[in-house]
């Protein structure tokens, strides 16, 4: 069998019909697979919807309880029709996943989702999983995109606080991963006092505590005066009012996008930290040379750079021109 | 290095005036002798290095990397020298201070400078490379300005701005003097010595314009194509800027030598030999340079044509009419043959004047300078005062059809020629050209008519269509007199082509198309 009639794209998302799933679908299908719980790969309304432990609980946390018609816990490998299916951590979220595709005959796929290799303390590290076809994200597919060790990051925002130390620093992260990874960075580089964290941050951060993650003391974000020098809200918070209760803050943000300048004054952020929960250039290119695989898909991003870098390795791949995905984490 | 970039990176996501202030004081307290005086330079835009160009990048960068990718990631980025700095393959960081990258921009030849750019980033880490790069295409950019270093200096706890502007212009990076002083040291008082004063300028005209204005109430000179400068020796100081202040006293140890006076002067700087001025490429080989070897100085010799004084033993003059200027000026002993006057030129009308601009003695000269002789030294660009009538003549090539002896000094040699421009198979005449070459070229234009006469009409030679001469004139007129209805202002030979052949040279339709 050949791998792209394993899986392929359709308008509702990469599909397996051997096994009658849709692995991230962008609407309702009678099956999903799902790798992580950002909104771009994680939609309500299907039928049966197999991901891991966190994820669907982060799917329920986010979406109530109805969000599928039945769900089931991915553990170990699975039988789903005619094909068998596993998922391996990814590195990019607490509980995302690769999801392995093993038909009888034929090629080994693995769709990866997003996947990021640098060591992030909110989950587990990515495995490689050895397969004749990779799937990898193109968020960064760029050899513009090295991003530095992320805890250099937490060092420059802490460096500024210093700096500015009767300025609250306002540090924009996306709420599923980002706003986690960036108060794990910042207690990793020493920073014990509490961190005032925006209203629609707390159900996830609980999440994580309850998961054992260590985030320190969170306060929230939402008195008049908040009593901290540090502030964590996503990036939609910053055109609202909430904003505005404070004076001469120093906005930040966190987003592998704030490694090129003209991405950052688009922001409009003082002070831009580049942390990242994708794949940079190197660690991208890196993965495709341990993983070897005998083709390589592209799924969303910046196909081109990573199409080329393919040729000149000679290692067959082709972009899956899938739209609907949109980086919600960065 | 490290602590400059995150300083220019944080700098340039930062909008407010004091936010930076703090930014640039706290690094200048924190960062050691001489990397702070080359930031501070490198900021505010004082620092002159040897620039790189785009196109030099996009080959080392190609050296690295696959063009295709460097395509797309510049595409993506839209800076090259961020590009770069983002691609560059990360080497060993060693963390090279910004003193020795200074040292590499300012030092380096043009041969070597590619080779010792790309090991310069081998060793830096990505955002140390970005700095260096902005460094390196003279782009920093950070709205940063030396008022602002002035003010951040001030912040340091030393002198105030005041203080501190006094004698900004006496002080050069990378600063250490001053320094010292903010630390608590010795003011440097000589760098409070020769100030550098607002240069007065001139505004372009032409003939149309000085035909409302009275001839005897200006003064006129050359123009003379080298640099503006101003010379000041105050108190055993001698300082040398340009006519933006920039201190250039380095690149002329000779000029600097001769300034035994007391005063401020305003003048041309030029390469001159035996009293010849040279062109000015001869000059731009002086220019730049942070020190001359004797070779230079004794091959390009360097001289201060005078023609205005701002402040002489002690006088400050500029308020005074130019003509008193003029008086004073005309009375200083220089006693140095590297430094003169320039000479007034004699004229009663703007024709005249419009003739000796047509034919100046010397190729290095521009055209005329007009200046009104109850003018004020004032700074900046007022109209009125000061005009530069530039030489900005028109060419054709044209083919020499007749010549006819010269009179006086010339009565020996054909030295009146008739010049013509094809129109059809035909050689239309269109001017007659008396002067532009020198005693040699006559010489050989007279070789040429007395070779290749075909007809005399008493005087007249008529002559074989063979010789191109670059005819350059003022301007053109329609003339029903003239055979091709047009006629030339202040025609004369600016180069002759005996290279080039008869049939290439211009048409009418060229000269008619330029009415
Ligand atoms: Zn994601
Ligand atoms: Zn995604």
């Amino acid at each position: 069998m050949r791998a792209d009639s394993i899986l392929f794209p359709t308008e509702s998302g990469l599909y397996c019909p051997e096994g009658g799933f849709h692995i991230d679908p962008l609407r309702p299908v009678e099956r999903a697979l799902i790798t992580h719980g950002h909104s771009d790969h994680a939609r309500s309304g299907h039928g049966a919807v197999m991901a891991t432990r966190e994820t669907l609980d982060i799917m329920r946390l986010r979406m109530g309880p109805d969000f599928a018609a039945s769900t089931q816990i991915a553990d170990g490998p699975t039988r789903i029709g005619g094909v068998t299916v596993s998922f391996h951590p990814a590195g990019h979220v607490l509980g995302s996943a690769q999801i392995a595709v093993t038909p009888d005959r034929g090629p080994k796929i693995v769709v990866s989702g997003d996947y990021c290799r640098a060591p992030n303390p909110t989950c587990l590290p990515f495995e490689p999983v050895p397969c004749d076809v990779f799937v990898t994200e193109a968020t960064f597919g760029l050899p513009v995109f090295r991003f530095p060790e992320p805890l250099t990051q937490a060092a420059k925002l802490l460096a500024s606080m210093a700096e500015f130390p009767d300025r609250q620093h306002l540090i924009g992260a996306y709420a599923l991963g980002k706003a986690q990874h960036v108060i794990s960075l910042v207690r990793e580089a020493g920073y014990a006092a509490p961190i005032a964290i925006h209203g629609a941050l707390k159900t996830l951060c609980d999440y994580y505590i309850g998961q054992g993650v260590d985030l320190g003391e969170l306060i929230p974000a939402t008195a008049d005066e908040v009593p901290a020098q540090l502030v964590i809200a996503p990036p939609s918070a910053f055109a609202s009012l909430w904003v505005q209760r404070f004076r001469d803050p120093v906005i930040g943000f966190a987003s592998g996008w704030m490694a090129v300048r003209a991405r950052a004054r688009q922001r409009g952020v003082e002070l831009p930290l580049i942390i990242s929960d994708h794949v940079d250039w190197p660690s991208l290119t890196a993965t495709l040379t341990e993983l070897a695989p005998s083709e390589v898909w592209v799924t969303h991003g910046t196909e081109d750079g990573v199409i080329r870098w393919c040729e000149l390795a000679q290692t067959p791949a082709r972009p899956l021109r899938l739209v609907g995905y949109e980086d919600e984490a960065e | 290095m490290k602590a400059f970039a995150s300083l220019l990176e944080r700098l340039a996501f930062t909008p407010s005036r004091n936010a930076k202030l703090q930014l640039v004081r706290h690094y200048l307290e924190r960062t050691p002798d001489p990397d702070r005086g080359w930031a501070l330079a490198a900021m505010t835009g004082d620092l002159q290095l040897r620039t790189v160009t785009p196109s030099m990048l996009r080959g080392l960068a190609a050296e690295r990397l696959d063009e295709k990718l460097l395509a797309l990631s510049y595409d993506f980025v839209g800076d090259l020298a961020e590009t770069i700095a983002l691609v560059w393959p990360d080497g060993a960081e060693d963390d090279p201070s910004l003193s020795q990258a200074v040292d590499l921009l300012r030092t380096t030849g043009k041969v070597a400078l590619p080779a010792a750019i790309s090991a310069m980033l081998d060793r830096l880490g990505p955002s140390e490379r970005l700095a260096f790069l902005k460094l390196a295409t003279g782009n920093l950019r950070v709205g940063f300005s030396a008022r602002m270093a002035r003010m951040a200096l001030a912040g340091m706890g030393g002198p105030s701005v005041p203080d501190l502007e006094e004698l900004w212009h006496g002080l050069s990076p990378p600063y250490v003097p001053l320094f010292d002083w903010i630390a608590g040291g010795a003011r440097p008082e000589n760098a409070a010595r020769a100030p550098f004063r607002p240069v007065m300028l001139a505004t372009p005209t032409d003939l149309e314009e000085l035909r409302a204005l009275s001839p005897d109430d200006f003064y006129a000179e050359w123009k003379w194509d080298g640099i503006r400068v101003q010379a000041v020796s105050d108190e055993g100081i001698r300082r040398l800027y340009s006519r933006t202040g920039e201190d250039i006293s380095e690149a002329f140890p000779d000029v600097i030598d001769a300034m035994d006076f007391d005063g401020t002067a305003d003048g041309e700087l030029l390469v001159r030999r035996d009293g010849e001025i040279a062109p000015f490429g001869e000059l731009q080989k002086r220019l730049n340079r942070k020190s001359v070897g004797k070779g230079l100085l004794a091959s390009h010799p360097a001289g201060l044509r005078l023609y205005d004084l701002l402040i002489w033993l002690g006088r400050d003059l500029r308020s005074e009419p130019l003509h008193q200027r003029r008086a004073v000026l005309d009375a200083a002993d220089f006693g140095d043959a590297r430094i003169d006057v320039s000479s007034l030129l004699k004229f009663a009308t703007w024709d005249d004047l419009a003739k000796l601009r047509a034919d100046p003695p010397a190729t290095v000269i521009e055209g005329v300078m007009i200046k009104r002789r109850d003018s004020a030294y004032v700074s900046g660009r007022p109209r009125g005062p000061w005009f530069k009538w530039k030489r900005d003549p028109m060419v054709v090539d044209a083919v020499l059809i007749y010549a006819q002896r010269g009179h006086g000094k010339r009565s020996g040699f054909h030295s009146d020629f008739t010049f013509g421009l094809w129109d059809g198979p035909e050689l239309v005449p269109v001017g007659k050209a008396y002067f532009g070459f020198t005693d040699a070229e006559l010489r050989e234009l007279d070789k040429f008519v007395r070779a290749n006469t075909t007809e005399r009409y008493g005087p007249v030679r008529a002559l074989a269509p063979k010789l191109v001469v670059e005819v350059a004139f003022e301007g053109l007129n329609r003339s029903s007199r003239h055979r091709s209805g047009v006629a030339m202002r202040f025609p004369r030979i600016s180069r002759i082509r005996w290279d080039k052949p008869a049939a290439e040279a211009d048409h009418l339709a060229t000269l008619e198309a330029l009415l």
